[in-house]
């Protein structure tokens, strides 16, 4: 039995999901009473490596080649089933990332293993281990284990461990370097540079007061309704991804795992569900209003404060007794 | 161009999903379905693409007898030819035998192009676009939000990263594409193509058939409601009385007034 975490970075610089998921990777090792490795690959990085080596971890693969030095799903998969095929690991743990995203599937398939992605939590039962995931946008969570063989492989949904907790410890771990065979060839696809289509003039994460539209506001005719609050509290105006995708509002204002990520003193969910994809941008708000036709949705599993009824009526009352009380 | 387009029907957005089978599945009477809405974008991607480059788009979908349905939509807003693969138990199985399934009955045709949603709404994997290319052998692209360009047997993508980074992307067709939401304004079924839709074909294949009746790797242990993270104080009444006892709590509780 042992626990690999595959660690992540662009330019230098960790993904700060590495993180999360090396303290998931941390409790599934103590669970299993096993050892936990990480693995990094890229080119040119023994300083990431080292730092890694300082994090509570029994020992790092690096595996180094200078076709890694930019992602492509082709030579992540090469190169990592060649480094499971030499240390054998049984549970394989990523951050599931947009890179992960990309080529866990396709490299677990390789290995004709299934995927298990966005895990939220990982427990045990009698004597088999557990993986948490969420099914039907969020409505249903859902125990898993794996009935086949290991390796198991599964990604851990943004933000469901806390990777800041994770302090170097001091000790540095032995460092392995793997070799790893990959020909130009093998690459089929060619990555163009990274760019940003314009410059987001809207900075959520600096507002104290956001009022988000979801789904529930049906229209973009309805759209002033929920303006009208945000104004009345001196707010932004923010959305999760559906009304985005239909031009709504603009992609800049959009909250969620494809948007910002926010902590407002007070954040306002007016007519979402509450989908994984958006709570993880919003989550770590210092109170959550949440008002929501469906008293099922998941959004109200983190709210602080709940309304059940229609938006419709519900925020303009409620912008008018918030103006009422600017007045007095 | 042959271009297929894969989708599936899944719960409608607003069911109420009931626990059964001992809380190791749903219940699925009283249901109803509906097309899994990021594959709309997928299919009003690939019906573009055959506007411009001419071609078939070909529209495959596995599930039981009821999942007809979506491939006659997907007709009738323009598809050329349905491919069914019936198995009852579609989405209990997990995104890699999914993908079998699909790679059993595309690896009898000749795509040019192969395009999926992002994800399907109900177990929200997100993977099986990814693992079907692996099993066909194509190179792949995920989370595409712009196709920007196809000649000499290449084509050049947009894909979305992280945190509102794009990038482009060249590779050679066959080729296989996951579409983000959003990307397109799916179009509506005419009653000119509901009419033209009974004429088209589409063909059965079953698992059993195919030879890859799916070998469960993922089994659910238990299914609950996912549990309560804070303790929610609900305000009842009218929408003015709920509205007005929020607004108070706003000005002395949470101090934002």
């Amino acid at each position: 039995m042992s626990v690999l975490v595959v660690a992540e970075h662009h330019g230098g610089k960790w993904h700060k999901m590495s993180w999360e998921t090396l303290v998931a990777g941390q409790m599934a090792a103590t669970l299993l009473k096993t050892e936990l490795s990480a693995l990094i690959l890229g080119a040119q990085i023994e300083p990431l490596a080292a730092e890694l080596a300082t994090h509570r971890v029994n020992r790092v693969f690096v595996a180094e080649h200078e076709l890694l030095a930019e992602y492509s799903s082709d030579g992540y998969t090469i190169a990592i089933q060649q480094v499971i095929e030499e240390v054998s690991p049984d549970l394989i743990l990523f951050p599931h990332s947009y890179f992960v995203r990309d080529y866990g599937p396709k490299l677990a398939a390789r290995l004709n293993r299934s995927f298990l992605n966005d895990v939220v939590d990982i427990n045990v039962k009698g004597n088999r281990i557990r993986f948490t995931r969420q099914l039907f946008q969020g409505k249903i969570n859902a125990d898993v284990i794996f009935s086949d063989a290991s390796p198991h492989f599964i990604s851990i949904q943004s933000g469901t461990y806390r990777g800041d907790t994770l302090e170097p410890t001091g000790n540095f771990a032995p460092v392995e370097k793997i070799n790893v065979t990959i020909n130009p060839t093998d690459i089929r696809t060619r990555y163009g540079e990274w760019f940003r289509e314009s410059k987001s003039k809207v900075d959520l994460s600096s507002a104290e007061v956001i009022v988000s539209v979801g789904r529930g506001i049906k229209d973009p005719g309805h759209i002033p309704i929920a303006k009208g609050l945000a104004e009345a509290l001196g707010g932004e105006l923010a959305a999760s991804r559906p009304v985005c995708d239909n031009g709504w509002l603009p992609l800049e204002r959009q909250v969620g795992s494809s948007g910002q990520t926010v902590s407002p003193k007070l954040y306002l969910a007016v007519g979402i569900s509450g989908a994984i994809q958006h709570v993880v941008g919003m989550k770590g708000s210092e109170k959550i209003i949440a008002i929501n036709r469906d008293p099922g949705a998941p959004i109200f599993e983190i709210a602080d404060y709940g309304i059940v009824g229609d938006l419709f009526e519900v925020v303009p009352a409620l912008t008018e007794a918030i103006l009422a009380i600017k007045k007095d | 161009m042959n271009i297929f387009v894969c989708i599936k029907q899944i719960p409608a957005r607003d069911s109420v999903i009931r626990f059964a089978d001992h809380e190791k599945w749903i219940d699925e009477s009283g249901l109803t379905y509906e097309l899994n809405e990021p594959d709309a974008f997928a299919l009003e991607e690939g019906i573009r693409l055959r506007e411009e480059n001419g071609g078939k788009v070909v529209v495959v979908s596995m599930g039981p007898e009821r999942t007809i349905a979506v491939i006659r939509e997907a007709l009738a807003k323009g598809a050329d030819r349905g491919i069914l693969i019936e198995s009852d138990e579609p989405f209990r199985v997990d995104a890699f035998a999914t993908a079998k399934a699909l790679a059993a009955v595309l690896s009898k045709e000749s795509p040019d192009i192969v395009l999926t949603g992002l994800q399907a709404d109900d177990l929200g994997f997100g993977q099986t676009g990814v693992i079907l290319a692996e099993l066909l052998n194509l190179p792949h692209a995920s989370i595409v939000v712009k196709i920007i360009d196809i000649s000499d047997g290449s084509i050049r993508i947009r894909k979305e990263l992280e945190a509102g980074w794009f990038q482009n992307i060249d590779m050679p067709l066959p080729a296989l594409l996951t579409i983000q939401s959003g990307t397109n304004k799916p179009r509506y079924a005419t009653l000119m193509g509901i009419k033209k839709a009974r004429k088209k074909s589409v063909e059965h294949y079953s698992v059993r058939d195919l030879g890859v009746e799916p070998l469960i790797s993922q089994t659910i242990d238990h299914l609950y409601a996912p549990p309560k993270i804070k303790d929610t104080q609900f305000f009842e009444g009218s929408s003015r009385e709920a509205a007005d006892k929020l607004a108070e709590k706003l000005k002395f509780e949470v101090r934002i007034l």
